[in-house]
C-alpha cells in the first residue's frame, strides 16, 4: 500500500524526530534519576548548608516553568559568554528539572524508612555512609519507584518543549509538516499517538524494573 | 562468678539528658568475661537509654567506657565504629534490613564492615544460622519470618561479628508468648557457651536463672544491686524482689 505525499513526509519527519525525542528522554530520565537520588539523600542527610542548598535547588526548579527554565539556558546563558546547542540546552533543562521532581520522591521515600533500619546498621559498626548507601538508599530507592516513574512518564511528554529551544524533536518536526501541509488535526493526532506508545513503552519498562526489584513482603503492609 | 583481670566493659558515670529531663543520672557498672547482668524495673527508668548509650546509638552527654582495657573517646567516630563492632545488640522489634535474605543480613555487615569475601561471610552467616536454628530459612525475608525467628536472625547477625559483649534490650517483649521460648532457648544457649551479656528484660525466667547480677534501675538510677539470690531470696524486701513478684503476678493471673 503505498502511501500519499502527505503521509509519507509526515511518518519520515516523525521518525526522525522520535529519534531526537529518544535522545533527548534516555538521557534526561537517567541524568534527572541520578541528580534527584543524589539531592535528595543531600537533601535529608547533608549538612544543614548542604539541605539549604539542595532545598533551594528544588525549590528553584519546580518553582519556575520548564519553558523559563529552557529560554534562560539557550537565550540567556549567550549574554554571559556560554553557548548551548539546542540539543545541550534541552538536556541540561530536563535534567535539572527531573532531578528537582525526582529529589522530592526520593527524599520522602528516605524519609519512610524507619529509624530502627539506622540503628541496626549503626549497632553493627556500619559508618554513617555505609548505613546510607547499604541500607538506607536500597530500601528507599524501591519505595519512591513508583514516583519516580510517574516522573519519567512525565518527562516523556514535556520533553515535546524542546522545540521552543529550536530542537527539532516529534512535536517540532510534526508541527513544521502540519504548517507545511495545513492538516493540523491528523498531525497532532498521529504525534498523539507516538507519545502515547513511547509512554506505554516506559511503562511496560517501568514494571518490569519494579518486579526485578520486588521483595517479598516488603513495602506491603 | 569469678571477677575476671581485666573487665569486658567498664562504664563510669554516664549521663543522658534531654533539656530538663535527665534519663540516665551517672550510672557505671563493670562487666567481667561471661557475666550475665540483667537490667530490671520500670518503664522509663533508664534501661533502653543505659543499653543504647552502651554502644553510644545514644551518644552519652558525659562518662567514660572502657572496652576491653581501652578507652573509647566518645567524641572519635572511628573509635565509636570500632565500640559498636564489638558490642552487640539485640533490639526489641528485631531491626533486621526489610530489603535483605535472613542471610543476607548477616552478611552484609560482614562484608562492608568487616571486608570479609563472599563465601566467607556466607560460610559464617551459615554457620550462625545453624546454631540458632535457622540454617534453612537463610533464602527467607524479613516479612516471611516469625518474630522468633526474626529475633533469632538477629542474634545470629550480633554473633557473626564476633562480639565481646552482647546488649540485649527487651529481646522477648515483641513476642507472642508461644514464640518466647524460642528465643529464650537461643539466649540461654549463648549463656552456657559462656557470652557475656548484659540484658534488660521483664522476663522472670531469665532473670532468676541467668543473672549473676541483677541491676535494678528507677528514675536514672541504678538504685540496687546484688545476685539473685540475694535479692530474690525468701522474705527479701529489695525492690527487685517486689517487681519480680509483680511480674508473677502478671504471669500467673494472666
Amino acid at each position: 500500500m503505498d502511501l500519499s505525499p502527505f503521509y509519507q513526509d509526515l511518518f519520515t519527519s516523525l521518525n526522525r524526530g522520535l529519534l531526537m525525542s529518544l535522545a533527548l528522554i534516555v538521557p534526561s530520565a537517567a541524568g534527572g534519576v541520578a541528580i534527584g537520588v543524589f539531592a535528595g539523600a543531600v537533601r535529608v542527610f547533608g549538612r544543614p548548608w548542604m539541605r539549604r542548598l539542595g532545598d533551594g535547588y528544588a525549590a528553584l526548579f519546580r518553582g519556575t516553568p520548564l519553558v523559563v527554565q529552557l529560554f534562560v539556558l539557550y537565550f540567556g546563558l549567550p549574554n554571559l559568554g556560554l553557548y548551548l546547542s539546542p540539543y545541550a540546552a534541552a538536556v541540561i533543562g530536563f535534567v535539572l528539572c527531573s532531578g528537582a521532581y525526582q529529589s522530592e520522591y526520593v527524599r520522602g521515600a528516605l524519609l519512610s524508612i524507619k529509624s530502627g533500619q539506622y540503628h541496626g546498621a549503626q549497632a553493627l559498626g556500619f559508618t554513617g555512609w555505609q548505613t546510607i548507601r547499604w541500607i538506607i538508599v536500597p530500601q528507599a530507592f524501591r519505595r519512591s519507584l513508583h514516583g519516580c516513574g510517574n516522573e519519567i512518564v512525565y518527562l516523556i511528554k514535556y520533553s515535546s518543549l524542546a522545540y521552543v529551544v529550536t530542537c527539532m524533536e516529534l512535536t517540532g518536526e510534526g508541527k513544521t509538516i502540519a504548517a507545511e501541509y495545513f492538516r493540523f488535526t491528523e498531525v497532532f493526532a498521529v504525534i498523539g499517538l507516538y507519545y502515547l506508545a513511547l509512554v506505554t513503552v516506559a511503562i511496560l519498562l517501568l514494571k518490569r524494573l519494579e518486579q526485578r526489584l520486588a521483595i517479598p513482603g516488603f513495602g506491603q503492609h | 562468678m569469678t571477677a575476671a583481670t581485666t573487665p569486658i566493659l567498664r562504664v563510669e558515670n554516664l549521663t543522658k539528658c534531654y533539656g530538663a529531663t535527665c534519663i540516665l543520672k551517672g550510672a557505671s557498672l563493670t562487666l567481667g568475661k561471661g557475666e550475665i547482668k540483667v537490667l530490671i524495673g520500670p518503664s522509663g527508668g533508664g534501661k533502653s537509654t543505659l543499653l543504647q548509650c552502651l554502644n553510644c546509638l545514644v551518644q552519652p552527654d558525659s562518662g567514660e567506657i572502657w572496652l576491653d582495657g581501652v578507652r573509647i573517646d566518645l567524641q572519635s567516630k572511628p573509635d565509636l565504629y570500632r565500640l559498636r563492632q564489638q558490642v552487640g545488640m539485640i533490639f526489641q522489634d528485631f531491626n533486621l534490613f526489610d530489603h535483605l535474605s535472613a542471610l543476607d543480613n548477616i552478611t552484609i555487615a560482614l562484608r562492608k564492615v568487616k571486608k570479609a569475601g563472599r563465601r566467607e561471610a556466607e560460610e559464617r552467616a551459615r554457620i550462625e544460622l545453624d546454631q540458632v536454628g535457622l540454617g534453612d530459612k537463610g533464602h527467607l525475608y524479613p516479612a516471611q519470618l516469625s518474630g522468633g525467628q526474626k529475633q533469632r536472625v538477629a542474634i545470629a547477625r550480633a554473633l557473626a561479628m564476633d562480639p565481646k559483649v552482647l546488649l540485649l534490650d527487651e529481646p522477648t517483649s515483641a513476642l507472642d508468648p508461644e514464640l518466647i521460648g524460642e528465643v529464650i532457648a537461643v539466649i540461654r544457649n549463648l549463656a552456657a557457651q559462656g557470652m557475656t551479656m548484659i540484658m534488660a528484660t521483664h522476663q522472670i525466667s531469665l532473670i532468676a536463672t541467668l543473672a549473676d547480677e541483677i541491676l535494678f534501675m528507677a528514675g536514672g538510677d541504678i538504685v540496687e544491686q546484688g545476685s539473685p539470690a540475694r535479692l530474690l531470696a525468701p522474705g527479701n524486701t529489695s525492690k527487685s524482689q517486689g517487681f519480680c513478684d509483680r511480674l508473677n503476678e502478671i504471669s500467673d493471673g494472666g
